[in-house]
């Protein structure tokens, strides 16, 4: 199973990065051998519009299943919740302890988004 | 003739001078509430609205029977109002723009033209002037398109005046494209001076002759004076801030109601407008 976390930098004692769309970079981790792949969110920072749509979709494609981010919009939660990725929110601390305390189930996951959209 | 009433500055009173120079004009001419977010013309003309017409923009409908899951569509749309998520095509319809890329670069045809609503046109009849008015549904944040489609019902033989909407972003822009004269309506102060500005440099990209109508002249400074004369701006109109066109506004009343001596400073205004634009196709000519 892979879980995807965002994060300020590229490694796992990088901050967790609060924004989900916009994200400095996006950690796919495979609990299996914890093997850690980064994916350089530069792209979607700077974004015009549907940065959270595309970053939604970008951890589907690499067969993520969960997301922990800090705030997650309507339109990027719409999109995770069509690719089945349960989200949990309200993140914080670094990468490693985000990973910690999924591994000791402690995530709350949401049934919807907890930040406005963006015009 | 098309006239667009902008500012740049909301507030400084557009609405005011639109209606009062179409009125003043009288039945020869047609108003166009192009202010679509907030249309307020007709309360001060207050017209019986005769007819109604509901405006729908494109936006994709997915077959995901007929959809390969190719994601053609999602790549064209900057917006991303498409995505495609393995056997599942989500679309964002507030996203969508309407341009219709994703329609052509289906190989599936599994995409055919659905439809959001924008808003409404309305036709109406008030104070001797004919009023055509959009109204954006509540949560729609694309005005442009309703825009343009009040502006093509105008019928072009008779003087139009459009009633734009503030600021100087896409709205406007729909506002005032292809217009034969803009008048930017400003007020003597350091904010009507610095949004006259952005809308001085947005009319002179779309290459539109213009002119200004100072409101509330006796209060502020000279900067908006200062910065006319720099650019050779004409100052066409000047109206003073007076208690009785506040108290007159403040119940829907326009200036000329109150003050029927004004419809002969709006006509003359019109004229000015007629001479400026003379000018600017005598300069265009020399060129």
């Amino acid at each position: 199973m892979k879980i995807a976390v965002t994060s300020r930098g590229t490694q796992l004692s990088s901050e967790v990065d609060p924004r989900f769309g916009r994200a400095a970079y996006i950690l796919i981790v495979d609990m299996q051998n914890m093997a850690i792949e980064v994916l350089d969110n530069k792209e979607n920072v700077n974004a015009f519009k549907g940065a959270g749509i595309q970053a939604a979709t970008m951890i589907a494609d690499r067969g993520a299943e969960v997301l922990l981010t800090g705030y997650c919009g309507p339109n990027a939660f719409r999109t995770l919740e069509a690719a089945g990725i349960k989200v949990g929110s309200d993140t914080t601390g670094t990468v490693a302890e985000a990973i910690e305390a999924f591994i000791n189930g402690e995530i709350k996951y949401t049934e919807t988004a907890n930040a406005e959209g963006h015009w | 003739m098309i006239i667009s009433i902008a500012s740049g500055k909301g507030g400084t009173g557009k609405t005011t001078v639109a209606t009062n120079l179409a009125v003043s004009l009288g039945d020869s001419c047609m108003l166009l509430d192009c202010d679509v977010e907030e249309p307020n013309a007709h309360l001060f003309l207050q017209p019986q609205i005769e007819k109604s017409e509901t405006v729908a923009t494109f936006i994709p409908i997915v077959d995901e029977g007929l959809c390969t899951f190719c994601r053609k569509c999602a790549d064209i749309c900057r917006f991303r109002a498409i995505a495609v998520l393995g056997k599942k095509v989500l679309v964002f319809p507030e996203l969508c723009h309407s341009c219709g890329g994703c329609l052509v670069v289906c190989p599936d045809k599994a995409i055919t033209a659905g439809g959001r609503e924008l808003g409404v046109v309305e036709w109406g009849q008030g104070a001797g002037v004919a009023l055509i008015q959009g109204r954006l549904r509540v949560g729609e944040a694309m005005s442009p398109p309703l825009i343009k489609k009040v502006r093509a019902y105008a019928d072009t033989r008779r003087t139009v005046i459009i009633d734009a909407p503030p600021g100087t972003s896409c709205p406007v822009i729909a506002a005032m494209r292809g217009v034969n004269f803009v008048l930017l309506v400003t007020e003597p102060t350091p904010f009507g001076l610095h949004d006259l500005q952005l809308a001085v440099e947005a009319v002179r990209l779309l290459d539109i002759p213009c002119g200004l109508v100072i409101n509330r002249c006796d209060m502020g400074d000279d900067q908006v004076r200062d910065y006319a004369r720099q650019e050779r701006l004409p100052i066409l109109l000047e109206i003073p801030f007076d208690r009785k066109i506040a108290e007159a506004y403040s119940r829907g009343r326009m200036i000329v109601e109150e003050m029927p001596e004004w419809q002969e400073k709006f006509r003359e205004l019109f004229g000015q407008i007629k001479l400026e634009i003379l000018a600017d196709i005598w300069r265009r000519e020399r060129q």
